[in-house]
């Protein structure tokens, strides 16, 4: 088997026995991009050169016995919309053409500490705005199960990336299921850790108050161990919280047996897809063959969700997007006559469709006369889908969900019905909202043979508890040994 | 509350973003869609709730007044498309 | 028809923090164009504002100073608009939960007293600099300013006339002054005021519409721009028209303010709560301490030195117009007690010196005890008033101290009636005419014979000795 298609626990193993090189995986990882990475179109950009000549300073440093980081030598993507000093972060998007990262985001910093090797941006819907990854100006990303498929999004790049073996490792970001939904439709392992547990800094605003940076693997023990690393307090980021971070992978282990997994019944509603509904009861039964107790509960404002979500992320985004105006960096029209003029064609030019609908939608339920009706509105909506979680975390452990409302749908298929897009995070939002963390896991496949995800909520700071149920139920399923076929 | 191709208007000038007329036709319809959809929120007795701004009770976090040279002042200017003189580049203002 | 000015003003004053409002770098004036700027402050994508600690401390300081209510809870927000200063093109600022709420300042005007109401203070971040160049077809913008933390005090619409308006402003800088939380300095722009003015006929209760007048870069310039809109008011309501809401710009060459006249624009906001941010709680104990470090500010002393120094109160309002002069007058008071002495010269002598020199009264020569041994020379008769401006502009100049400089230059005043006999009979000697004018009754040509006799001695005399000769020898 080629090194690529291993995953970062048992490469780390390799390592450590020094029966292969830190230089063997980044050459493999390469070798398997340029064989499959015009099939999937998950790359925007890939540093070889600085790939390899880190992987080169850590087999010396392994050579000469020095300390290594966690992940001494294994192949990370990130997502386009991190920053990483001096690449062209673009956040799939025009209006940043031209511009190279001034800093490195406090997860990317954390990632080389414990000596993982970046290896290149990862496709992404324009600004993490999207469910498909169609919203790029670098083309759609395939999703390696069906290349007629999109592959989720908006981490789509990431976890295609992932199922395809182009990577061992991916960060993404999660505004409303952004990690989550392209896992589930990859059948990956993607987490979004709880809203102020991985530091924002050098993530690429889109909803700031929702806005989390997560993990992307081939399986949860990958997942546990790179959470690790990315996790902890950061000085830069106020929202970042101050509160230790558990060794997640020892956490893996423990027994499930008494775990209360609630089920909401809102999550299983008309428009479900069969095949998705008849995996999640699947699901239920595994999980209570390893003794975890399932217990029906009620998230009463689920229906609101979505609702409350495009409201809250798009007036923040109208904020976040304001900056790239092609003054300070980026792309600049050539053509402005005067201020206004630059503002307005730097932006009609730069933006996608997808964003400038936010960008307005969320102007809109700023101004003047219709905040209250809306913002504030959806503020308090917030308030209540949050209220909702916490009444249910008295009673149970963590929440199983199906990830996403249908498996991955063809490419195009909603492109023109924005609405029918938003409502793919339908299950995925409310955790966004309510700041918890969540899992999602392959749970099963359809009988075209396109993943299907399992999503696992916890409480706030809990990833443990997530990460330990996710684990169980992979040790005693094989979804996540299936690969797709990318002949 | 109908949504219009003057709120279209109103919007795209407060966010700096011109339409064509095309864009100006389906983001209206689209917005349109998307406002009814929301609309669902008014369904909601909210009247005593307080509103959510942050998810998680934190305050009060500082830093201590202390001034740092950035390393990469330079190579971040530098990323403009229209530096003069040191300065970042605009169309004449007033 | 008689009309009432309706003036409301509100000032941006920069907090002299070493580091700005929510990056690290530095906030010095006059560096090089964008070298005091990083990711955070540029506004690129990804970035993070983090609170500096020192700015809250001094935006509560001067709440308290200025009798404000302090919020236990104060939160940020954005305020958005597209400007090329802005890099982020929204501001953060603070909206509905301001850090500092209502309070009040007290002042002097005309010798009564004034109260103005403060509606609110809040915190927020400079923007960057705009340059214009005469000819090129771009402006260029300096970031530098950028982040520079703001306490922008926004006062009640409670001031009648440019000059309480201007009055108020001395009010305000004095109290900041006090409390050094910032230099206040309107041309280096760490201080800048914008006006609200509405006129309303006497007696109406509701206000009348108001227009904002910016770029006025002195208090001076607050007060004259104030009156030329008043004027400019009251003629266009007399001569049959209406006052547009607007923004007019005062044009300190022309003197006159004149409307903006830019396409009209939505003035929408759209605030709302910096999710990158987190709220501000401020208990008891907090406050407590700062108020704790507040000093005794400019009106309460000023009260005081007419009290304890029995000063006219214009005298103590000039004495405590800065925290420094009156940290000097009262070291000095300390040590004479002849306090109306030392208000004079403080007044006259030295501020004039310090101001041509452009020095602090700190880095004076003349300290006060310097000064002070000069007065007790003058107090014992060993120089006279007209010697001591010589002794006081070289104590300024060599920071001898003033006996020494009496007894080097032989400023000692002559006392002695033998040394003046011969000099006070050859000035009645030689100007006859003179003399026969005063004994006809001319009282003015006796003060010539007096200046005379001083010229003599190159004014070392002793003016009452001299008359008093004088008047013996003439009879
Ligand atoms: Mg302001
Ligand atoms: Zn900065």
């Amino acid at each position: 088997m080629s090194l690529y298609s291993k995953t970062a626990v048992e490469l780390i193993g390799l390592l450590n026995k020094k029966e292969i090189s830190s230089r063997d995986i980044v050459s493999s990882v390469f070798q398997r991009i340029e064989q499959v990475d015009t099939k999937i179109n998950a790359f925007i950009y890939t540093d070889k050169e600085n790939a390899l000549k880190k992987a080169d300073e850590i087999d010396k440093k392994r050579v000469n016995a020095e300390p290594l980081g966690l992940l001494g030598g294994v192949p990370v993507v990130l997502k386009s919309n991190l920053c990483c000093f001096t690449w062209p972060v673009s956040c799939a998007s025009k209006i940043l053409k031209g511009y190279n990262c001034a800093y490195t985001a406090t997860s990317v910093e954390k990632l080389l500490r414990e000596d993982a090797v970046p290896i290149g941006y990862a496709n992404m819907d324009e600004f993490a705005m999207g469910s498909s990854c169609e919203n790029s100006a670098f083309g759609v990303t395939r999703n390696p199960w069906n290349t007629d498929c999109i592959p989720g999004g908006s981490s789509g790049g990431s976890a295609a990336a992932v199922a395809a073996d182009e990577t061992i490792l991916a960060l993404g970001s999660d505004t409303g299921g952004s990690i989550r939904q392209p896992a589930s439709l990859c059948g990956v392992v993607g987490l979004k850790p709880t809203y102020g547990r991985v530091s924002r800094f050098g993530l690429v605003a889109y909803a700031s108050s929702l806005d989390q940076i997560g993990t992307l693997t081939k399986t949860v023990a990958d997942n546990a161990l790179l959470l690790k690393v990315i996790s902890g307090h950061d000085c830069s980021d106020s929202t970042s919280i101050d509160r230790k971070v558990p060794d997640y992978p020892a956490y893996l282990n423990n027994s499930i047996k008494g775990l209360k997994i609630g089920i909401p019944k809102e999550y299983f509603v008309d428009g479900m897809d069969n095949e998705v509904e008849e995996s999640v009861k699947k699901s239920i039964k595994t999980f209570e063959g390893q003794g975890a107790v399932p217990v029906e509960i009620s998230l009463p404002h689920t229906d609101y969700a979505v609702a409350c979500y495009y409201i809250i992320a798009t007036a923040e985004a109208s904020a976040n997007l304001a900056r790239f105006d092609g003054i300070r960096y980026g792309a600049r029209s050539p053509q402005a006559e005067n201020l206004i003029d630059l503002y307005e064609k730097t932006k009609s030019d730069g933006f996608g469709q997808e964003v400038k609908r936010r960008i307005l939608l969320g102007t809109y339920v700023l101004s003047s006369g219709y905040y209250e009706a809306y913002y504030k509105k959806a503020q308090k909506v917030r308030t209540l889908i949050k209220n909702d979680f916490d009444t249910v975390f008295k009673k149970v452990d963590c929440i199983l969900t199906p990830t996403s409302p249908t498996p991955a749908f063809k490419i195009g298929e909603k492109t023109n019905d924005p609405l029918k897009m938003y409502l793919s995070d339908i299950f995925t939002i409310s955790l966004n909202l309510a700041g918890l963390p969540g899992i999602s896991i392959p749970g099963g496949f359809t009988q075209s043979g396109l993943p299907i995800g399992m999503q696992l909520a916890g409480r706030p700071f809990e990833e443990e508890v997530i990460l330990n149920a996710a684990y169980s139920f992979e040790k005693n399923t094989l979804f996540h040994t299936t690969k797709p076929t990318l002949s | 509350m109908s949504f219009t191709e003057k709120d279209v208007d109103y919007v795209a000038n407060l966010s700096r973003i011109s339409l064509s007329d095309e864009e100006k036709k389906n983001f209206t319809v689209q917005l349109e869609q998307i406002l009814k959809y929301v609309e669902k929120l008014n369904r909601l007795n909210t009247d005593n709730i307080e509103p959510t701004a942050h998810i998680l009770p934190v305050s009060n976090v500082f830093r201590d007044d202390v001034a740092k040279i950035c390393p990469t002042t330079r190579f971040a200017v530098e990323q403009s498309a229209l530096l003069v003189d040191g300065l970042f580049g605009v169309p004449r203002v007033i | 028809m008689e009309f009432e000015p309706v003036i409301g003003l509100e000032v941006h004053v920069q907090l002299k923090t070493k580091s700005k409002l929510f990056c690290s770098c530095a906030t010095e004036f006059g560096a090089a164009p964008n070298s005091q700027v990083c990711p955070v402050c540029l506004g690129h994508p990804g970035v993070l504002p983090v609170l500096n600690k020192q700015a809250l401390d001094y935006a509560v300081l001067c709440g308290l100073a200025l009798n404000c209510s302090i919020s236990k809870f104060s939160k940020f927000d954005r305020k958005n608009y597209f400007y090329p200063d802005l890099p982020k093109n929204y501001q953060v600022s603070q909206f509905d939960k301001p850090i500092c709420g209502k309070g009040k300042i007290t002042f002097l005007i005309n010798g009564n007293e004034k109260t103005i109401g403060i509606t609110r203070a809040h915190l927020e971040e400079d923007a960057g600099k705009l340059v214009h160049s005469e000819t090129g077809a771009e402006s260029g913008v300096d970031f530098n300013r950028t982040g520079i933390p703001l306490l922008e005090i926004v006062s009640e619409p409670d001031l009648r006339t440019p000059e309480e308006a201007y009055m108020y402003l001395h009010m305000i800088k004095n109290i900041i002054e006090y409390l050094g939380v910032s230099d206040c300095n309107m041309e280096e722009g760490s201080l800048r005021c914008d006006a609200n003015v509405s006129i309303r006929p006497k007696g109406q209760e509701k206000f009348g519409t108001k227009v904002e007048i910016k770029n006025m870069n002195s208090f001076r310039n607050v007060q004259k721009a104030l009156a030329y809109e008043l004027e400019r008011q009251e003629d266009e309501i007399l001569g049959g028209g209406i006052i547009v809401q607007e923004t007019r710009l005062w044009d300190a060459d022309k003197n006159q303010t004149f409307s903006m006249r830019t396409k009209e624009e939505a003035h929408d906001y759209r605030y709302f709560p910096e999710p990158d941010l987190v709220p501000v709680k401020l208990d008891e104990n907090y406050i407590k301490s700062l108020e704790n470090q507040l000093p005794e500010l400019p009106f309460d002393r000023m009260n005081r030195f007419t009290k304890e120094y029995t000063l006219t109160g214009y005298d103590a309002q000039v004495l405590t117009s800065s925290r420094e002069i009156a940290d000097y007058y009262e070291e000095c008071a300390n040590l004479t007690d002849d306090y109306k002495a030392v208000s004079n010269w403080v007044q006259s002598e030295l501020l004039r010196e310090i101001n041509e020199k452009k020095i602090s009264i700190k880095e004076s020569k003349v300290t006060p005890s310097k000064l002070t041994d000069m007065l007790k020379l003058i107090q014992k008769g060993v120089i006279s008033g007209k010697i001591a401006k010589i002794v006081f502009h070289e104590i300024m100049r060599s920071g001898k101290d003033a006996e020494q400089i009496v007894k080097e230059k032989g400023l000692v005043q002559i006392s002695n009636p033998d040394e003046l006999k011969n000099i006070v009979e050859k000035v009645i000697k030689d100007n006859k005419k003179i003399v026969d004018d005063y004994k006809g009754g001319k009282e003015k040509s006796f003060m010539f014979l007096v200046g005379q006799v001083m010229k003599a001695t190159q004014g070392k005399a002793n003016p009452q000795l001299v008359t008093k000769m004088l008047k013996e020898a003439i009879g």
